[in-house]
């Protein structure tokens, strides 16, 4: 009798966790470990004193306060601010291209290549096309010279020492870098419109524009909400652009320092402590967003019954 | 169909963070503890930021044998191999480097271990250090002051360590002297003489009456506040921080930014915000309008000379001593605490920074101001020592007289951060950016982002 049971309890089950087992233990020891290690260190005094090392002291929420009551918010400014430079232009310029590629009355020639294209600057390192810049637009740089040789301007233009300029060209570089990018995933949008709805349209006599306005855009929001939200999260992290054409500086005066830009200043000085309590703020900042994003790609109400059910509520009340 | 949910979650937001907090954990304390100089090793180990001590050292030590093919090991005749561990200076990748591998020297094997570095005077005394005992006072190795009599003082004073021992040694001096375009000393003051030019610009105030006629010829005096700013910090009344917790800015310093500013205003400086830039080098070009850099001896070779090459300005130069004296950068050897090699070290340092023909190849052959007054002083004399960039001038002669005054003593293991971070935050108000009071709090606040043990301890302006 229960030599027979044994044998009924053959499980197949155990080579599924076998298998997934190496992604778990990698995990653990790459991201899990180190981030539980990065919350408990933001609790400590914790930093390099010339060769000597302070701490761990336990000091509670201190590094959170000293945080709190530095110039972080200007630094969260800042951040917002360039990505918005560069993602008002990139959404706008990517709608338009990816409304012009996929519109099947415009036959636009050697739309493969242009793809190719406008997505090329995206394949070059951040820090490449940052140094790239730098040199550009240096006050003794082509740029200037170019404008000086037109007569356009009398004296050279210091573009890195004014906060718009230096803004712009950070904004410019994010725009030029993502817009292929971008393009690309709203043509995959807009192509999984059905045809037949623009056909109909067209009959109707409906113009390109109200084609764009009516059709096209109410079709392709939620991509465009995803686009959206994964770019602030990007956005959040910027920080090579910025930090190698002010030569970590953010300068002038710290206009261009972005978040991670300061997170790099305290790990310059091995200051593990407020480096880590830094980390844990912009992890909260990312988890809502994440928390945005996960939300909008799990259907909770896939045969649309609750959404019904509140209406009737609704309709009842009134 | 909830849990997996907040599973899911949990697992996104955790891996966003997992980007996020890239470099966030580690680090390890403690300091050499039990760790003893020995000797016997088969492997020296060198740590250094380029290879400039590497080739003189190849070319020019006399134990050396043979290199291997690439050159990264040099083989002593007594079977010993030489490795050279090279990282960059830029953004204190030598130093984070150095500190790993001496903190960890009481653990590893002993071919492993550092057995001399390499360090430069901004952050030396970081390693002279006694209490964290990285590196061996030359007492130790049986280097006596007579060996290095002839040395310049300010090289062993700036290797002193509070405990009055010295822990370093130097092959070369870098006093800066004031190099100067003799076409344009020739248009304004009638005569490219370094004689006459010195006079010239022999303190601050002849500097700047030299500057007012410059400005009327349409003429800058010097490239850019960067270019002064070596002067003025090496002529400090007092270190940087006080008890390791006050910073206290000099005098000087806030005289260097209200100079620096009245020279933007009026014309004297030509502004450029930074040294080693496009600006800075077509200032050097031979269609400048400016008149004078502040250099040491290197910068001949190194910034001067490229930029004027196969140009009618390639021999237009020649130096005499700036307004007030100052120096610029400089190798210090130095022998790390716990190595197996330290006859060898010893034997190293003792050659290369104080045998009189090895020295006097590296000032024939190098340029070098090489580190041993008397010679400086005989070389100073002899025909033979013209530079062709100087129109055939032998320079050695006012940088020996400078090298004699340069005074150190003031020096700390806060310069290279200190200096770093004011001239930063004060670009933003040369460039009229911000505020003075501004400025001055940037200043306060990025000093305690780079050394956290000064929150708190406030800033003394003068």
């Amino acid at each position: 009798m229960e030599k027979q049971n044994i044998i009924k309890s053959v499980s197949y089950a155990k080579w599924g966790y076998i298998f997934i087992l190496p992604f778990f233990l990698s995990y653990a020891i790459f991201s899990l470990i180190p981030l539980a290690d990065t919350i408990r260190n933001s609790f400590y005094e914790y930093y390099a004193f010339g060769l000597k090392t302070v701490g761990p002291n336990w000091t509670g929420l201190s590094n959170y306060i000293s945080l709190l009551s530095s110039d972080l918010p200007k630094y969260a400014w800042n951040t917002f601010v360039m990505w918005v430079l560069g993602f008002v232009p990139q959404i706008i310029i990517s709608l338009v291209l990816a409304s012009w590629f996929t519109d099947a009355r415009l036959k636009i020639r050697g739309k493969q290549f242009f793809k190719v294209v406008i997505y090329l600057p995206n394949l070059i390192m951040a820090s490449a096309f940052a140094m790239l810049f730098f040199a550009l637009f240096s006050n003794a740089g082509p740029i200037n010279s170019i404008l000086l040789r037109m007569g356009i301007v009398g004296e050279a233009i210091r573009f890195m020492e004014s906060t718009l300029g230096a803004r712009t060209l950070v904004g410019l570089m994010n725009f030029l870098m993502w817009f292929g990018n971008t393009t690309i995933m709203l043509m995959a949008a807009i192509m999984g419109i059905n045809p037949s709805i623009f056909e109909a349209a067209e009959l109707d006599g409906c113009t390109h524009i109200q084609k764009f306005f009516r059709i096209t855009l109410p079709q392709i929001k939620p991509l465009l909400t995803y686009t959206l939200i994964t770019s602030l999260i990007g956005g959040l992290q910027m920080f090579d652009v910025p930090q190698i054409l002010t030569a970590g500086k953010g300068a002038p005066d710290r206009t261009t320092m972005t978040l991670i830009m300061y997170l790099n200043k305290h790990l310059q000085a091995k200051n593990y402590g407020i480096a880590g309590a830094l980390s844990v703020f912009l992890f909260i900042i990312s988890a809502i967003l994440c928390w945005m994003v996960f939300k909008m790609n799990t259907d909770s109400d896939p045969d649309g019954s609750k959404s019904a059910a509140r209406r009737a509520r609704k309709g009842g009340k009134a | 169909m909830r849990k997996k949910r907040i599973l899911g979650l949990a697992l996104a937001s955790v891996t966003a963070l997992g980007l996020l907090s890239g470099c966030g954990g580690g680090g390890s304390g403690g300091l050499l503890s039990g760790t003893q100089a020995s000797d016997g090793g088969k492997v020296l180990n060198i740590y250094v930021w380029n290879e400039e001590f590497q080739g003189k050292f190849n070319e020019n030590y006399p134990e050396v044998e043979r290199l291997s093919n690439d050159k990264s090991v040099a083989y002593l005749k007594d079977g010993t191999e030489v490795h050279w561990i090279v990282n960059p200076t830029q953004d204190g990748v030598y130093q984070q480097k150095l500190d790993e591998a001496l903190l960890k020297q009481g653990r590893a094997a002993a071919d492993e271990r550092v057995d001399m570095f390499l360090v430069e005077a901004d952050y030396a005394l970081k390693y002279v250090d006694p209490e964290v005992n990285v590196a061996l006072p030359i007492s130790q190795l049986g280097i006596t002051d007579a060996d290095i009599a002839n040395q310049y003082r300010y090289t062993l004073e700036a290797m002193t360590g509070s405990d009055g021992e010295i822990r370093g040694l130097s092959y070369q001096a870098t006093p800066g002297m004031l190099v100067y375009r003799r076409s344009i000393a020739q248009a304004v003051l009638g005569t490219d003489d370094p004689e006459v030019v010195g006079a010239a610009v022999a303190d601050w105030d002849k500097f700047y009456e030299t500057a007012g006629q410059m400005k009327e010829a349409g003429y800058y005096m010097y490239s850019g506040r960067a270019d002064t700013a070596r002067v003025y910090s090496n002529n400090v009344s007092a270190p940087w921080v006080k008890n390791d917790k006050t910073v206290v800015v000099d005098p000087n310093m806030m005289n260097w930014v209200e100079r620096s500013m009245e020279d933007i205003a009026s014309g004297v400086s030509h502004n450029v915000p930074g040294q080693w830039n496009d600006e800075w080098n077509k200032d050097m070009g031979p269609d400048s309008k400016v008149f004078c850099f502040f250099l040491p001896a290197w910068g001949l070779d190194v910034c001067i000379a490229p930029n004027v090459k196969d140009t009618a300005a390639a021999q237009d130069w020649a130096v005499c001593p700036s307004p007030q004296s100052f120096f610029w950068g400089g190798t210090w050897l130095v022998a790390a605490n716990g190595t197996d090699n330290a006859s060898q070290v010893r034997d190293i340092m003792l050659t290369m920074t104080a045998d009189r023909e090895l020295l006097r190849t590296l000032a024939l052959n190098y340029g070098e101001m090489s580190n041993d007054q008397p010679l400086m002083e005989e070389l100073a004399q002899s025909p033979d020592f013209g530079i062709d960039l100087l129109g055939g001038q032998n320079y050695i002669g006012v940088l020996s007289d400078v090298a004699a005054t340069v005074d150190l003593s003031n020096i700390s293991s806060y310069d290279q951060g200190c200096v770093e971070e004011f001239q930063n935050t004060f670009g933003d108000y040369f460039n009229g950016k911000i505020s003075l009071d501004k400025a001055k709090a940037n200043f306060e606040m990025s000093i305690t982002e780079r050394y956290p043990w000064l929150v708190g301890g406030g800033v003394e302006w003068p």
